[in-house]
């Protein structure tokens, strides 16, 4: 009785949790006419953010504004439009924010400089310390004691 | 020299922490440039369209509103009471709602508006690049967008940011 019960409560996990992957997906149910076209609508809308819930793209949202854009985007596609000329069109209305790869204009330069400077300011840091304790170890002259290497 | 990078990265942090997108501040991209054409039909008089042309020749006003936003509600009283001051044609910009609804509305809580335009679909919104109700926006005489004001309207945003853009001669 015990078992089958946990059993049932297991089926029913179960079922749960095949049921809820669908469930997260289910916003962008529309889909382009040909593969081409769909693997550029795919691309596009995950590269637009979504301008309500700023940290999911238009792809990952199910408020009405990322739908009406990626309709916008559906839209544009099949009229002919280049991935760039939309990209533009949505800059156009919204401003650089909408796209999560902003261009690199004066303003936005060091949101791209950055990270490589900051690489370039720890790599110097590391090669300073590692050349002080090497030379604090050719330096250092002093015995060994079996104790100290036990200790 | 640690100190000096701490410096400079506190320095970068701080800017981008200032200068991140906050919602209220993020300024319309359409400033300065020609409002986006649009041909909409006209709320409870379905056989009437509002285009930009008939709107052309004097500043005015568009508010984006909907029967199911909240903060929509919170401004109301404010609209109503910019509504009597009579200084600037009000237009309102009704985005993805129930026609019935957004009637009732206005006539539970009086209606601020010289006319309201229908984007059921939201296509116009997206060509003002309307993230979010309400926004009000300042069109000059030439069909420019002057200004944006995120979220709900304010007497003081109303007159410093509204009324200040509006040149001398043109209020009564």
């Amino acid at each position: 009785m015990r078992v089958s019960t946990r059993a049932g409560a297991l089926a029913v996990v179960g079922a749960l949790l095949l049921t809820a992957a669908p469930v997260c997906t289910a916003f962008d149910i529309e889909s382009m006419p040909t593969p081409e076209l769909q693997e550029r609508y795919d691309g596009l809308t995950h590269e637009l953010r979504c301008m309500q819930c700023q940290n999911q793209s238009i792809a990952d949202s199910p408020v009405g504004l990322a739908e009406d854009l990626r309709r916008d985007v559906r839209e544009q596609i099949i009229a002919g439009k280049t991935d760039q000329e939309i990209r533009d069109a949505m800059v156009a209305r919204y401003g650089n924010v909408i796209l999560f790869r902003p261009p690199f204009t004066p303003s936005t330069a060091w949101v791209w400089v950055f990270p490589f400077l900051l690489l370039t300011v720890g790599v110097f840091v590391a090669v300073r310390i590692v050349r002080k304790r090497t030379a604090m170890v050719a330096g250092d002259d002093s015995v060994v004691e079996p104790e100290d290497v036990t200790r | 020299m640690p100190a000096a990078i701490f410096l400079a990265l506190a320095g970068v942090l701080y800017v981008g922490v200032v200068h991140s997108p906050n919602k209220s501040t993020m300024q319309s991209a359409l400033l300065g440039k020609a409002v986006p054409e649009f041909s909409l039909p006209v709320l409870a008089n379905p056989g009437q369209t509002l285009t930009k042309a008939q709107l052309s020749g004097r500043p005015w006003v568009l508010n984006v509103w909907g029967t199911w936003c909240a903060a929509c509600r919170d401004e109301h009283e404010t609209l109503l009471a910019i509504a009597q001051r009579n200084e600037l044609p009000l237009v309102g910009l009704n985005w993805k709602d129930e026609d019935d609804a957004a009637i009732d509305w206005l006539q539970q809580l009086g209606n601020p508006y010289s006319v309201v335009a229908v984007d059921r679909d939201g296509r116009t919104a997206i060509e003002f690049g309307v993230y979010g109700a309400p926004e009000t926006f300042f069109i000059d005489a030439d069909s420019r967008v002057q200004y944006r004001h995120v979220g709900p309207m304010t007497s003081e945003v109303w007159e410093r940011e509204f009324l200040s853009r509006v040149p001398r001669g043109v209020l009564p």
